[in-house]
């Protein structure tokens, strides 16, 4: 029954992989069509008729967009751009980039130093954020717990952007504590990542952690706590024990659905530090204006979070019994 | 010949199009206990109070820089003849006439009266010396800077202090001789009431705010005129007037994307819930498929895509304003489309749950049709929602303008933006000795407007959201 429900949310996949995909199709060859494409990446100076015809030629966008009329049969619907560039990633083919390497091969590569900066700050930072929370619910209703929120609120506040430049600032000019950027394959490598992770998991503690004093203030209204409050146990054993526990339900499955998007990594701090990332990689792509690497990575983000919504479903299953799968 | 040209770029049209819709939302809701009552509650909140107040000192500093117009350049040799000049400035560069004139070579230090690099300075009585020459306006009216500049700051400090002062006593005064009036009690009476918060409304915390406002603005506007508060850029620009120019980018990114966002999440979300059906499945089929697109990515992929549009067009742009102007418009109405998904998936269970509400099947018994049920019954009654979700997205938007600035798909790099500010910082933070005023500046006007932005938000949550009314 599991693996039946698994089998159609999969095929319940599909349609939202070919909207994504024509989507994608429709923003980057419909809106502009490759000719303006071509003038773009030229320059003023360069565009000539057959200097277009080149480039297109080089990007294999010389071919027509949907339906080629001139090809018989079967090959009027394949030998199109649309085929060879869009429904070409269903099979995991994103083809080259501008400087001619393999966009395949590349996200295999780089989804390792990725995973190495965004596990560590999603594990940590949840642990945090929650450790947190029950500070603050544990001292709820007095100046310790309004300050918390007030620093919460102060820190949400902030731009991500200042955490990072404030980080690297004071951690690695002012103190010498780690190297600014870089990234080293093994334990070699550990010194480019502390900084990194501490200040992603820093940066989320507010908004993290007030949404888990939320869900523990909700909790603790519940008849169960005060049952348990009813038979004389402590306190804190009432939060770590009882309430805790049952709101591990919402936490986990809240946190399930952005697990595989780990593997995108963060745009912003691998560009910091200098982490050869799938970050870093979408950056320069939207900086070069290199349209086959950013297409690619749309393509897997959408692929990666629909994978996230899938494991959310199973995961409530796991680990709330009264759940069942219809 | 007119003293001055209008000029009317895009969204300063949607700005006050907007500003004129809430001033008549405002009108209707006065009218309407029911409908005033949270209103109240979150003016009577006094972190409402406090935020409110100084979200309307960003908000007048917007309007006021989107009043666009163009003088007209000097006459020559007495002919008038009805030639305006191509730089377009606003009522806020006007009235920051100084600030925007007050242009040095490069960077220099907050209240600095040198420059921050060396050069090659003429003596008077020949040759050259290499020295940090003086600044060509902040603090160039001091005959000796190092013996005079604590005291001449300090004295005009203290000047501004006083002018404080007066204004906040002018305030409180019209305030408590209106409340006095209002109430019929005695001025004495109505001021003691207030201290002792006898008020329904929280005016002490209105007079408090506006006096820490007041004791911080009123020296940083008389100091500005003298000194660069906030140093220089790069180019010698005053950072102080860029923070101020920036306001209105982050306040029209904030309030524009809602406008384009409603509509969408509006009519989809409630008539998903209503209709169900194909009707739903298709609207829940589009916002799955759009938001399994990471965010940044679909608004990167837009804005590239926007940008060859713009580039292979540029006959339509005719000043450096206009097309920056439109570029922002763009960005707004691309933040818009990609974001209305999450107050529609609400709106949709929200109308869900309304639909089968016994008066809306009255309603539906009594043959009155699906578009007067929608607009009479159905959409009132999630309006707590979308309010709510609209003051909350807000905070978010302005954050959001400084990441995509950075990755290279946000505002125009001529328009004065923090998150432009904070990008070119980066590089000044590794400077010897360090920039730091940019970044500084950047941070404290977007972190006030931010944090006043996430405080209103739980303001009117608390008062709005029906399950933590009490």
């Amino acid at each position: 029954m599991m693996i039946g429900y698994i089998l159609r949310r999969l095929l319940y996949a599909i349609p939202i992989l070919i909207g994504v995909n024509v989507l994608t199709f429709a923003l980057f060859f419909v809106v502009n069509t490759p000719d303006d494409m071509a003038r773009i990446n030229l320059g003023v100076k360069h565009v000539t008729p057959d200097a277009i015809a080149k480039w297109k030629e080089d990007h294999g966008y010389n071919k027509p967009l949907v339906l080629n009329k001139q090809a018989g049969g079967w090959r009027a619907l394949t030998d199109t751009v649309f085929f060879e560039k869009s429904a070409a990633m269903f099979a995991f083919r994103f083809g080259r980039s501008d400087d001619g390497r393999d966009i395949g091969r590349e996200i295999k590569t780089r989804m390792w130093p990725s995973l190495a900066i965004a596990l560590p700050v999603f594990l940590v930072g949840l642990a945090v954020n929650v450790s947190f929370a029950l500070m603050m619910v544990f001292f709820r209703a007095t100046y310790l717990d309004f300050v918390g929120v007030v620093a919460c609120v102060a820190m949400m506040s902030i731009s991500g952007l200042f955490y990072i430049i404030a980080g690297q600032f004071l951690v690695s000019k002012l103190w010498h504590w780690v190297p600014i950027s870089g990234f080293d394959w093994g334990w070699d490598g550990f010194k480019f990542l502390v900084l990194p992770v501490a200040i992603g998991v820093v940066s989320g503690i507010g908004a993290g952690a007030r949404w888990y004093r939320t869900l523990f203030i909700e909790e603790i209204g519940k008849d169960y706590v005060r049952t348990a409050r009813a038979k004389g146990l402590s306190e804190w054993r009432v939060l770590f024990r009882h309430v805790l526990k049952n709101a591990m339900i919402p936490i986990l499955t809240g946190a399930v659905v952005v697990i595989p998007l780990l593997f995108m990594g963060s745009l912003i701090t691998e560009s910091f530090f200098g982490i050869p990332g799938l970050g870093s990689y979408t950056i320069d792509a939207i900086n070069s204006q290199d349209f086959s690497v950013v297409r690619a990575m749309v393509f897997l983000g959408s692929l990666l979070y629909i994978a996230g919504l899938i494991l959310t479903d199973i995961s409530y299953t796991l680990v709330d019994p009264r759940v069942r799968l219809e | 010949m007119m003293p001055f040209k209008p000029v009317l770029l895009w969204t300063d049209a949607l700005i006050f199009l907007l500003l004129a819709a809430v001033l008549l939302f405002v009108r209707y809701v006065r009218r309407r206990e029911h409908l005033h009552a949270p209103w109240q509650r979150v003016m009577g909140s006094r972190v409402g109070m406090a935020s409110s107040i100084v979200l309307a000192v960003y908000l007048a500093v917007g309007l006021m820089d989107s009043l666009h117009f163009q003088l007209p350049l000097p006459s020559q040799n007495g002919k008038t003849q009805s030639v305006y000049d191509v730089e377009v400035l606003s009522v806020l560069d006007y009235i920051a006439t100084p600030l925007r004139e007050h242009v040095e070579k490069t960077y220099s230090a907050p209240f600095a009266t040198h420059l921050y690099a060396k050069e090659t300075i003429p003596l008077p009585g020949g040759g050259t010396v290499r020295d940090y020459p003086r600044l060509q306006y902040g603090g160039a009216h001091l005959a000796d800077p190092l013996r005079d500049r604590a005291g001449d700051i300090a004295a005009r400090t203290a000047w501004a202090l006083l002018g404080a002062l007066a204004l906040w006593v002018l305030a409180a005064v019209l305030l408590t001789r209106r409340l006095a009036r209002r109430q019929g009690v005695s001025p004495a009476a109505a001021w003691h009431s207030l201290w002792r918060r006898e008020q329904a409304v929280p005016w002490h915390v209105a007079l408090l705010t506006l006096g820490v406002l007041l004791l911080f603005l009123v020296p940083a506007a008389a100091l500005s005129v003298k000194y660069h508060i906030f140093g220089t850029d790069k180019v010698g620009l005053d950072v102080f007037y860029l923070s101020l120019k920036s306001i209105r980018t982050g306040l029209v990114i904030g309030t524009l994307t809602t406008l384009v966002m409603l509509p969408f999440a509006l009519l989809l979300g409630i008539m998903a819930g209503y209709f169900r059906g194909w009707v739903d499945d298709l609207i829940q089929y589009l916002y799955t498929t759009l938001n399994s697109i990471p965010g940044v990515l679909l608004i990167a992929a837009s804005v590239l895509m926007m940008q060859v549009w713009m580039e292979s067009r540029p006959e339509l742009f005719d000043t450096v304003l206009a097309r920056a102007d439109m570029r922002l418009l763009f960005l707004c109405i691309i933040l818009g489309v990609t974001s209305w998904t999450g107050l529609c998936r609400l709106l949709r269970g929200e109308t869900l749950k309304l639909r089968e509400m016994e008066y809306i099947q009255a309603a539906q018994a009594f043959g009155i049709g699906h578009g007067r049920i929608i607009a009479r019954h159905i959409l009132p009654n999630v309006m707590h929602i979308v309010l709510i979700t609209v003051v909350m997205d807000f905070s978010g938007l302005v954050l959001a303008e400084a990441v995509l600035s950075y990755v290279g798909v946000g505002v125009d790099p001529s328009m004065q933006s923090w998150g432009n500010m904070i990008n070119s910082a980066r590089l000044e933070m590794a400077r010897e000795p360090v920039v730091w005023w940019s970044l500084a500046a950047a941070f404290l006007f977007m972190f006030v407007l931010v944090l006043c932005a996430n405080l209103f938000a739980d303001a009117v949550r608390d008062a709005f959201d029906p399950r933590t009314r009490r």
